[in-house]
């Protein structure tokens, strides 16, 4: 077939993608803060905060994991705080119950984790919206009762490994290169930075361009010859995998894992924190999370009731869904950029000048 | 060669498609009626996302209706929507290259098919600029470029010149016309807008409450009195 001008100038125009200046600076901007995460930041925290920073890790986790549903899929799930406790009911369980090294319990953890996720998404096949909230809610819901009845393994015997309330109870147990507070934060950061790369490599690939067209049309993206249904499945799969890694973590943090601690309106406050931080980014899951362990954790230190931050969230919410669709990951860059571009308007005619340029351009 | 017998749709007490029996020609043919008629039904059959009560299409020997709606685009299907569903998150290169991805066109080259696709439907932009930053008119043609990409035997084109200006739609004429030529596919364009159906279609069938009341060569169908009747409502005259 002869070329048309058009076709060949399209072709020309066209590059395969490469890395440019814009992400080179980025992925070392990312570097930087995760060798300051992990080297410097232990050095400048003290335990309590290095504890609650290891809580934001794993939230992190939690957050990306719903991150993918809400943003990426258009999915709605209320039941993210219970896949976390079946991540780490799971864990606490095959720690207790074997010897095996802790990276491949996180896996297995991860793994069966899964598992337990797809079924709650089984609904998401005939659902979406409201109905696909509530039914995942109702699903967290049972699952806390059954919880309160089983209970967490705590060292006893048998497939739930529950000892009653026995006097001595044996802490779950950490990984040997990381058995102190610092050094397990440390491993909780590399854990998530994984979990991240996982995301980044799915958002970037087949699966996340299939995501993004069955978020606009389910219709358009089964004309266009996508597996809606594996591909929602898939994402309830990644979601939950990352959840269940993330409860795995949070095990070895805490030692001790009690039911009280996975209620499931947490998972409410986890989606109006997760559409705060914003959905359609990354950065979203790490904003989410230092707004639901670290604000809490510095109001409590500076001795202000955290029940505040249930009205700060709800706020939060409402400014989100009426002004900025994208979060804080989005917002504050974008207004932090208008700020300074209006400081540098007010410092002088020449500078206004070369601002006035580069608004041009 | 699309073979239509007796297909029916109902939904409840409606009853969209009324044994409907028809056969399209390879070539570009376009299905016109009122509002109502069934024109979309009888796509949204032929996609899978309505399942008939009866009835069976023949698509160039296969049974269209025994493959899995997402297959479709597998085994040549292609279509656009009334509302454009172009994605608006993605570049226009990943909207095109997206239908090449999931409907598998092995052995062929995807970037210079994409961008094939993109220079036929006259699309002047860069293939990296996201969809959502497109004017009307150029969304139509992303969709029109999903809708030829790879190696399509049937696409169907519902309403592709909504809400576009007349320059537009006549650039838009000249591309459909080209489609059979370029692909081999048999394209059935729906449309209310006369003048665009008879400068892209030979022939044309034309539907009402449900039945085809008329098909044929366009000019002469356009003539046929029943039609003029179903479209303008004009009073019995028998």
């Amino acid at each position: 077939m002869q070329a048309t001008p058009v076709q060949q100038d399209a072709s020309r125009r066209y590059k395969s993608p490469r890395p440019d200046r814009k992400q080179l600076t980025r992925a070392g901007v990312i570097a930087v803060l995760l060798l300051f995460v992990l080297f410097g930041l232990p050095q400048l925290l003290s335990l309590y905060y290095i504890d609650t920073m290891t809580q934001v890790a794993v939230y992190s986790m939690v957050a990306l994991g719903l991150g993918v549903l809400v943003g990426r899929v258009g999915l709605v799930s209320l039941g993210q705080v219970a896949v976390l406790a079946i991540g780490a009911w799971v864990a606490a369980r095959l720690l207790f119950a074997t010897t095996q090294p802790y990276p491949l319990i996180l896996l297995e953890a991860g793994l069966i984790t899964m598992v337990g996720g797809l079924l709650i998404g089984l609904p998401a096949l005939r659902l979406r919206g409201l109905y696909l909230a509530l039914i995942t809610l109702m699903l967290a819901g049972a699952f806390s009762i059954v919880l309160a009845t089983t209970n967490f393994p705590n060292g006893g015997h048998g497939f739930l490994g529950y000892n009653g309330s026995s006097v001595h109870i044996p802490p779950i147990r950490r990984p040997s290169i990381a058995t102190t507070d610092p050094a397990y934060f440390r491993y909780a950061v590399v854990v998530a930075a994984l979990m991240f790369a996982l995301v980044y490599a799915h958002i970037r690939t087949r699966p996340g361009r299939a995501w993004i067209a069955i978020r606009q049309s389910e219709a358009a993206a089964i004309a266009a010859g996508i597996n809606t249904t594996m591909y929602k499945l898939w994402a309830f799969a990644l979601a939950s995998f990352i959840t269940g890694v993330a409860g795995g973590i949070y095990a070895g943090a805490v030692h001790f894992l009690y039911s009280i601690d996975f209620p499931a309106q947490d998972s409410i406050i986890l989606l109006a924190v997760v559409l705060m931080g914003g959905v359609y980014s990354m950065w979203g899951a790490i904003v989410a999370a230092l707004l639901l362990q670290l604000l809490p954790a510095l109001l409590n230190d500076w001795g202000v009731s955290a029940d505040w931050l249930t009205i700060l969230f709800g706020v939060g919410v409402l400014q989100v869904l009426t002004t900025a669709p994208a979060g804080l990951a989005d917002q504050v860059p974008k207004d932090l950029a208008r700020l300074g571009r209006l400081i540098l308007r007010s410092t002088g005619p020449r500078h206004r000048q070369g601002v006035s340029e580069h608004d041009r351009g | 060669m699309i073979e239509v017998k007796d297909l029916t749709v109902r939904f409840g007490g409606v009853t969209s498609l009324d044994s409907m029996n028809v056969t399209f020609e390879p070539g570009t043919c376009g299905l016109i009626g009122p509002n109502g008629a069934g024109k979309t039904t009888f796509f949204n059959v032929l996609s899978g996302f309505v399942r008939p009560a009866s009835g069976s299409v023949r698509a160039f020997g296969d049974d269209l209706l025994s493959v899995v709606h997402f297959r479709r685009a597998r085994w040549g299907l292609r279509r656009t929507f009334q509302t454009e569903q172009a994605i608006e998150d993605l570049s226009v290169y990943d909207n095109v290259a997206i239908v090449h991805e999931h409907a598998r066109q092995r052995g062929t080259a995807r970037r210079r098919d994409v961008l094939d696709a993109i220079s036929f439907a006259g699309l002047d932009v860069d293939p990296h600029a996201k969809v959502g930053t497109l004017g009307a008119g150029q969304r139509r043609l992303v969709e029109l470029a999903r809708a030829v990409v790879g190696r399509p035997k049937l696409v169907l084109l519902d309403e592709p010149a909504a809400g576009l200006p007349d320059e537009e739609t006549r650039n838009l004429a000249d591309v459909i016309g080209r489609i059979p030529s370029r692909t081999g596919a048999l394209t059935i364009l729906v449309d209310h807008d006369m003048s665009l159906v008879s400068a892209c279609c030979q022939t044309t069938a034309v539907l009402d409450f449900g039945r085809l009341i008329a098909s044929g060569p366009t000019a002469e169908v356009l003539r046929d009195e029943q039609v003029t009747r179903a479209y303008l409502g004009t009073a019995d005259v028998t």
